[in-house]
């Protein structure tokens, strides 16, 4: 069986953010950098997948500049076992149509029985990347699951609807899942296996030969939301903010009625 | 402009999303048309052109079926854009129409200024302008980023359509969420822990709390999918949405998801380090503090009243 999971890395979220000179996108340096989380789900249940089935390979791609290296590195260590760099320095650029075009054109003719995705990433959230893979390769695809079996090339999973609701389905590889927080626990990579995945073949492409289509929307301006007021501030002194806070729910709410 | 709005119905009832894509079409100022998988039973509120699939021929999850229904659709319509809520039913559905338009998809709308959809970034901490560089655009809007001012009213032109042929996905039945635990939407006081308790030992601190107020206590999603809270007790969109008198947000940064759940609170508090948390824009008061000090100390001070 051959696996790929599309891997993304991104800011830490409760990162300082900055908007950065040209005013659209965010200012990329002095920022921690980690596995876009819900790919973390995607990497778990790729390597789960393939403890499964015995005889199997999971490829992880990630399409990014030279420190994409580290976040792939932790993939390697979690049991992926080759790693796909596509290079990069002006990945955060490019649209989700234009990212699904290259990994599509890296996955052609590799014929991927499964393929991982998170169901977005934590910076663009764009939500789209992993069922265009699949609408260009002409395979099926299933979103946000939280669920995911499979036995002798079917797959039976489970999407996660609104108001805690889940779909139930079954469906035939070759497939595109894309994966929902909680779909699984992801591993910590062992020390073992942190030196062991700094040996594994990791292979850069060059973007240029897998990107063949324009970008089909570009970004005008990156700005922080207005503050709409009205809210609040207390700052200082733990024991003085408590008999502050009292104060107000005693004159706004009705909690001490 | 022309716009075809992409509602939703589950298990015989219409959802809501499928009004906030009206007033999403009166917020571009275009002609809208409704496209809707459902029954005569569960037609929306609507003036207009309603096109309408029964659900008995082609299921509530099938999107092969739905993709088709709805490319019929576009071919007699030629709408400039097509709009779906950014939904469990969106997610899965817009790319697939947009690939095969040829179109750009702008996802999870939160605005339209001077006819230009924004989008958030980064957990709402940042904002973007979109522009799509194609004919026609599909576009999908945060759940409630835009509201009727009216009570919605009309009765659709309704137009029945049908699809040839099945999917390739079998969709086998719904698991309805867990029943019993606590009913979160009957609280008038709900305390709630996020990612910032740190350890599972900490929640105790939160349900100290909502007891010490007379409440309950919930958590947001990362603490659920953690396991250190059961689900029945999350609030957001895959939990409850629930509306209390007071709401304490204890080290919940404020992702969209938890926002949607609770933001119609009558009293919000949010405990936070992050003076910036998104959680911000929706409180009343925000402290700035770290929760493990301060809830600790509230409770004793409330319980000292």
């Amino acid at each position: 069986m051959k696996i790929l999971v599309c891997i993304k890395q991104v800011p830490d979220m409760e990162s300082k953010f900055k908007v950065d000179a040209g005013g659209t996108w965010y200012e990329k340096t002095d920022l921690a950098w980690r596995m876009n989380e819900y790919d973390e789900y995607g990497v778990e249940q790729a390597v789960q997948l393939k403890e499964q089935v015995k005889d199997a390979d999971v490829t992880v791609l990630c399409i990014g500049g030279d420190q994409v290296k580290e976040t792939m590195k932790k993939a390697l260590a979690m049991g992926c076992d080759r790693g796909a760099q596509i290079v990069d320095d002006e990945s955060y650029a490019k649209e989700p149509a234009q990212i699904a075009a290259i990994i599509a054109e890296y996955a052609k003719g590799k014929d991927f029985d499964v393929i991982f995705t998170g169901m977005q990433s934590q910076d663009r959230g764009s939500a789209q990347v992993g069922i265009l893979v699949a609408e260009i390769l002409g395979m099926s695809s299933v979103s946000t699951v939280v669920e995911f079996s499979y036995s002798d090339g079917t797959v039976e999973a489970k999407r996660e609807l609104e108001g805690g609701v889940k779909a139930c389905l079954k469906v035939q590889t070759p497939l595109v899942v894309t994966c929902q927080l909680g779909l699984n626990t992801p591993r910590y990579p062992t020390l073992p296996n942190i030196m062991k995945a700094k040996r594994k073949e990791l292979l850069s492409t060059p973007v240029g030969d897998l990107l063949k289509v324009e970008a089909r929307q570009e970004t005008m301006r990156m700005y922080f939301p207005e503050k709409k007021g009205g809210g609040l501030i207390l700052e200082g002194e733990v024991v003085d903010m408590t008999d502050q806070l009292i104060k107000i729910l005693k004159d706004k709410t009705t909690v001490f009625a | 402009m022309k716009i075809l709005l992409i509602a939703e119905s589950r298990e015989g009832t219409l959802l809501g999303g499928s009004y906030e894509l009206i007033a999403f079409a009166e917020a571009m100022g275009g002609e809208s048309s409704m496209f809707l998988v459902g029954g005569d039973d569960v037609l929306p509120a609507y003036q207009g052109k309603l096109y309408l699939a029964d659900v008995a021929g082609c299921g509530e999850y099938n999107p092969d079926v739905h993709k088709q229904l709805i490319l019929d659709v576009v071919a007699k319509e030629n709408p400039d854009v097509v709009a779906f809520c950014h939904s469990s039913y969106g997610w899965d559905l817009a790319p697939r129409v947009a690939f095969a338009m040829g179109a750009a998809q702008i996802s999870e709308v939160v605005d339209i200024v001077d006819g230009v959809p924004v989008v958030p970034v980064c957990n709402a901490k940042l904002r973007r302008d979109v522009k799509a560089n194609t004919a026609q655009t599909v576009i999908t809007i945060q759940a409630g980023a835009f509201g009727l001012e009216d009570e919605p009213a009309g009765t659709p032109d309704v137009e029945k359509i049908a699809a040839e042929g099945e999917g390739k996905i079998e969709f086998t039945g719904y698991e309805q969420a867990e029943a019993g635990g606590v009913d979160l939407g009957k609280a008038q006081i709900i305390v709630s822990a996020g990612r910032g308790v740190g350890k599972p030992e900490n929640v105790s601190m939160i349900a100290d709390l909502a007891k010490a107020l007379g409440g309950e206590y919930g958590a947001s999603r990362p603490v659920v999918d953690s396991e250190w809270v059961e689900h029945n007790r999350q609030v957001g969109t895959t939990g409850q949405t629930v509306a209390p008198k007071l709401y304490v947000a204890c080290g919940i940064s404020g992702a969209i998801q938890h926002l949607a759940g609770m933001k119609k609170s009558e009293f919000i508090v949010a405990v936070n380090t992050d003076k910036d948390a998104p959680i911000g824009e929706v409180a009343d008061v925000l402290v700035v503090a770290d929760l493990k000090q301060f809830v600790p100390a509230l409770t004793e001070k409330i319980q000292s009243l």
